[in-house]
């Protein structure tokens, strides 16, 4: 079971509409999807008699605030511990409407990963049983991993991105 | 929160017999933490109980969360290395040495043999050092002092080793990309090996008080178990996963530095209990004890670190005397090497389970994107589940067992 075989079987099986954007990175396949397929491709991954991806190493929130809506990356990490294969699925979501259905009915362990993407970066898992910020505080008004709230205070005049070589 | 829905649910509390009818339908909301002795770390659990026992749980975590992710997109790579000690504190070499193999990873740089086996050799130190303190606490939560305070001399010799080689104790900050800072020093050497020929002692002594303990047996037996199939749901991975019988370790699976030379076991459960958790660690600290013989006694001749003058900072003697080595250490300091573009995804067995590291780098100073993988966060989340209709005080040890650090939690 070789990374090109389950390229080659998920566009057979998605199309190349779908499924697109395959690459390997360090030996790791990547692949790129849409909204609409991200749960059946689990689904799909979760129940296919060989390759049995049945575990979510991590789910990771991106932010690219330049690619006009495509502004949010959704990085699923999918492990199959029978044939020792790990694969990344990612999808983009736009800024106006940053949805992606939540996987929570495939696996548990995607509550709490979920809860910090949207904590993090605003983005919204549909149908997750309790959305709500885990790490910061509950009433905290903005997105913080965005690219666009600054780390540092940004009135301050002796930071200055120019000496630090930024 | 959904107490309301069991407060009006007018099973709950109908098991009760005749005399305690009055109390029926009155629940407790129980504060577990955030400071509380029994949860080491700072987190909260907000319990509901009837009575003794839990009927729901609710977890609170974040108390301690500190922006790593967010820092990290700020900082040079190396300056990356001490935010990753901060995370699992208990075994910071482990932390350190994973994202060193990330960006190694990133920027193709090829680590000499005796680098990977000195590296080995401090992670297996480090996972001893945690699973030391996981397994004695463990022993303290249900009321065997003794044996914590026997193997504390235990982890103060190991972190004695950490000082010889990068002179921290606890957040090492240890080995640069590339290698070690600095080899192993004769004292160094003797310290490991009075470590191997004395920890043995030390680590026999603990189990005799503990491990066929009929007391701590009745104790941890079949409290807080979970299946193997709701582990791997939930994302279990390192002992709490291996208690449940499943043998992955990423160790073997993936093997990153040289794991692949050296022969050991993977301990596994049954039941997946408190008890197996116990045992899972305690073979682990024997098997870390194999790996590190193995690797002193065939620890390669050779240098420390590899030639990669870009990331690895050169020798002080070098920067005042020669002109490269003072224009790399000002440009490595100042951060001014820019690292290629890339995505890439390395993970380690860590103190608790699989520590992951997935670096998406844009090309410029810092990383574009950096997300860690933390067992604990993950795992902890199946917490509600496994203590759901148990006592308090089985909720505790179970706690205790599973190796929750709020460092690590809450990055």
């Amino acid at each position: 079971m070789t990374n090109e075989q389950i390229a080659q079987d998920l566009v057979a099986k998605f199309g190349e509409d779908k499924i697109y954007g395959i690459m390997e990175n360090y030996g790791l396949l990547n692949v790129t999807t849409s909204v609409d397929t991200i749960v059946p491709l689990l689904h799909y991954l979760y129940q296919h008699p060989t390759f049995k991806f049945q575990f979510l190493t991590d789910l990771a929130g991106i932010h690219f605030p330049d690619a006009v809506g495509q502004e949010f990356g959704v990085i699923y990490h999918l492990h199959s511990l029978e044939n020792n294969v790990r694969l990344i699925i990612k999808l983009y979501v736009p800024l106006e409407s940053p949805k992606v259905p939540t996987i929570t009915g495939l696996y548990a362990t995607a509550n709490w990963m979920e809860r910090e993407a949207f904590d993090f970066y605003g983005i919204i898992f549909e149908g997750h049983p309790n959305l709500i910020r885990i790490l910061n505080v509950e009433d905290m008004d903005y997105h913080p991993m965005r690219k666009e709230y600054p780390m540092e205070d940004a009135t301050r005049q002796d930071k200055i991105d120019a000496l630090f070589g930024r | 929160m959904s107490d309301v829905a069991l407060v009006s649910s007018p099973n709950v509390g109908i098991a009760k017999s005749g005399e305690n009818k009055k109390y029926v339908n009155e629940l407790t909301t129980l504060n577990l933490g955030p400071t509380h002795p029994a949860t080491h770390g700072i987190f909260q659990n907000i319990l509901t109980m009837d009575g003794e026992t839990i009927i729901d749980s609710e977890q609170t975590v974040g108390y301690i969360h500190r922006a790593f992710e967010k820092i990290a997109e700020r900082r040079p790579f190396y300056q990356i290395t001490t935010l990753t000690d901060r995370m699992n504190y208990c075994s910071s070499p482990i932390n350190n040495m994973g994202w060193h193999m990330t960006v190694e990873k990133l920027l193709g740089i090829e680590v000499p043999k005796r680098a990977q086996y000195m590296r080995v050799i401090m992670m297996e130190l480090a996972r001893i050092a945690d699973h030391i303190i996981c397994n004695s606490v463990l022993a303290v939560d249900t009321g065997a002092m003794t044996g914590f305070l026997y193997v504390m001399q235990w982890r103060e010799h190991i972190y004695e080793i950490y000082e010889e080689l990068c002179g921290a104790r606890l957040t090492t900050n240890m080995g640069r990309f590339g290698g070690m800072e600095r080899d192993f020093s004769a004292e160094a050497i003797r310290k490991i090996k009075h470590f191997l020929s004395e920890f043995p002692k030390g680590l026999r002594e603990f189990e005799s008080l503990v491990k066929r303990n009929r007391i701590f047996m009745d104790r941890t037996t079949g409290v807080g178990a979970i299946s193997s199939e709701r582990a791997l749901n939930y994302g279990f991975t390192g002992p709490n996963l291996r208690a449940t019988g499943v043998d992955y370790d990423v160790r073997v699976m993936n093997p990153y530095s040289s794991y692949e030379d050296f022969e050991f076991e993977i301990p596994v459960g049954t039941t997946g209990d408190t008890y197996d958790r116990f045992l899972v660690r305690g073979e682990e600290m024997w098997q870390s004890l194999r790996i590190i013989q193995q690797a002193m006694d065939n620890l390669p001749e050779g240098p420390y670190h590899a030639d990669a003058p870009h990331y690895y900072l050169p020798p002080k003697q070098e920067v005042y005397n020669n002109m490269e080595a003072l224009i790399y250490h000002f440009k490595i300091v100042m951060g001014e090497i820019d690292a290629p573009v890339g995505e890439v995804y390395h993970s380690v067995e860590g103190g608790n389970g699989e520590l992951g590291f997935y670096l998406v780098s844009d090309g410029g100073r810092t990383p574009y994107r950096l997300k860690f993988r933390r067992p604990c966060f993950i795992y902890y989340q199946a917490f509600p589940e496994m203590i759901k209709g148990s006592t308090l005080s089985d909720a505790i040890i179970t706690m205790s067992s599973m190796n929750v650090i709020a460092g690590e939690l809450d990055t």
